[in-house]
C-alpha cells in the first residue's frame, strides 16, 4: 500500500439537499479504507451533517414503518466513519465551524467531533498533502 | 371542484440517497393521499426517474449499510397506482438516449411543444 497521506475536505452543504455531501462522505470513507488520515472542516450548512437530533422517519409511500424504512441520517454515517477510522488506526479529525453552528442553533453534534474556526482549516491545509473544497452551488 | 395540480419535476437525484426517495414524488403521493387531483410531469434530468430497473444499492460507511436504497422507478409505479398520471417530455428522453421501452409501464410521453397546452388542463402548475 502507498504511504499514508493526510487529506483535508471542506464541506459546505447541509444534509438532505443534494448528493454532494453523500459523495463527499464516500470519498472520506474511501480514503480511510485505504489507510489515509482525513481532516474535515464543516462550514456553513455542512455543520448540519452531524447534528445529533436528526431522526429517522417512516415512509408511507413505501408502506414501511420507521424500523423497516431504516432511513439513514448523515450523523450516523459520520459516526460510522469515525468508528471506521478508529478500527483502522487512521485519524478522522472533524471540525465544526463554531460560528456556523451558533447561527443555526446546531450545537448538539454526534460524539467525536470538535468545535473550531477557519484557523483550523488553515492549519489543516498547511499540514495536509492536499485539500478538496466541496462548496455549495 | 378541487383545483387540479400539475407537478413538474425537473430537479433530479437531489439527495435521493439520503431521503431514499425523491421528495416531490413523495409529496405528490402524500397530496394524492390527502385528496388532491394531480399529475406529474418529468422533464430534464428527472425523466431518468422513469427508467426501469435502476439500482443504487450497496452504499455503506464503515459498518453502516444502506438497506433501503431509493427505487425511484417503482415509486413512480406506486404513484400511478394511486391514480396520479405520470408524463415525461419526449425530447428530454430522446436527448438522453432513453427509449420508451426502457421506461416503467404507464408513463405517458408528451412532446415539448405540447407542454404549454398541457398547462391549460390544470388550475395550478408547480415547477420543482
Amino acid at each position: 500500500m502507498a504511504a499514508s497521506k493526510t487529506l483535508t475536505f471542506a464541506l459546505m452543504d447541509p444534509p438532505y439537499e443534494n448528493a454532494r455531501s453523500t459523495t463527499a462522505l464516500r470519498l472520506i470513507d474511501c480514503a480511510l479504507r485505504r489507510g489515509h488520515n482525513v481532516n474535515v472542516f464543516a462550514y456553513e450548512g455542512g455543520v448540519g451533517l452531524a447534528f445529533a437530533k436528526q431522526a429517522p422517519h417512516p415512509n408511507a409511500m413505501h408502506g414501511r414503518d420507521v424500523a423497516q424504512e431504516d432511513h439513514p441520517n448523515p450523523k450516523d454515517w459520520i459516526t460510522a466513519l469515525l468508528k471506521e477510522a478508529e478500527q483502522r488506526g487512521t485519524k478522522l479529525d472533524w471540525v465544526q465551524c463554531g460560528m456556523c453552528v451558533d447561527e443555526r442553533g446546531a450545537g448538539e453534534a454526534v460524539a467525536g467531533l470538535r468545535r473550531g474556526s477557519p484557523a483550523d482549516l488553515w492549519k489543516f491545509a498547511q499540514a495536509s498533502d492536499n485539500t478538496l473544497i466541496i462548496p455549495s452551488k | 371542484m378541487p383545483r387540479r395540480v400539475l407537478n413538474i419535476i425537473e430537479s433530479a437525484y437531489r439527495a435521493t440517497i439520503e431521503e431514499q426517495d425523491d421528495t416531490i414524488v413523495w409529496l405528490s403521493y402524500m397530496l394524492r393521499d390527502a385528496g388532491a387531483e394531480l399529475s406529474v410531469l418529468l422533464r430534464g434530468n428527472a425523466v431518468n426517474y422513469a427508467v426501469s430497473g435502476q439500482d443504487c444499492s450497496g452504499l455503506s460507511f464503515g459498518e453502516r449499510r444502506q438497506t433501503q436504497p431509493p427505487r425511484l422507478d417503482s415509486d413512480l409505479v406506486k404513484l400511478m397506482e394511486k391514480g396520479v398520471p405520470v408524463l415525461a417530455v419526449a425530447e428530454d428522453l430522446t436527448e438522453r438516449g432513453i427509449d420508451s421501452q426502457d421506461l416503467v409501464g404507464g408513463i405517458k410521453t408528451i412532446a415539448r411543444s405540447g407542454v404549454a397546452k398541457l398547462f391549460d388542463s390544470y388550475d395550478l402548475v408547480w415547477h420543482w
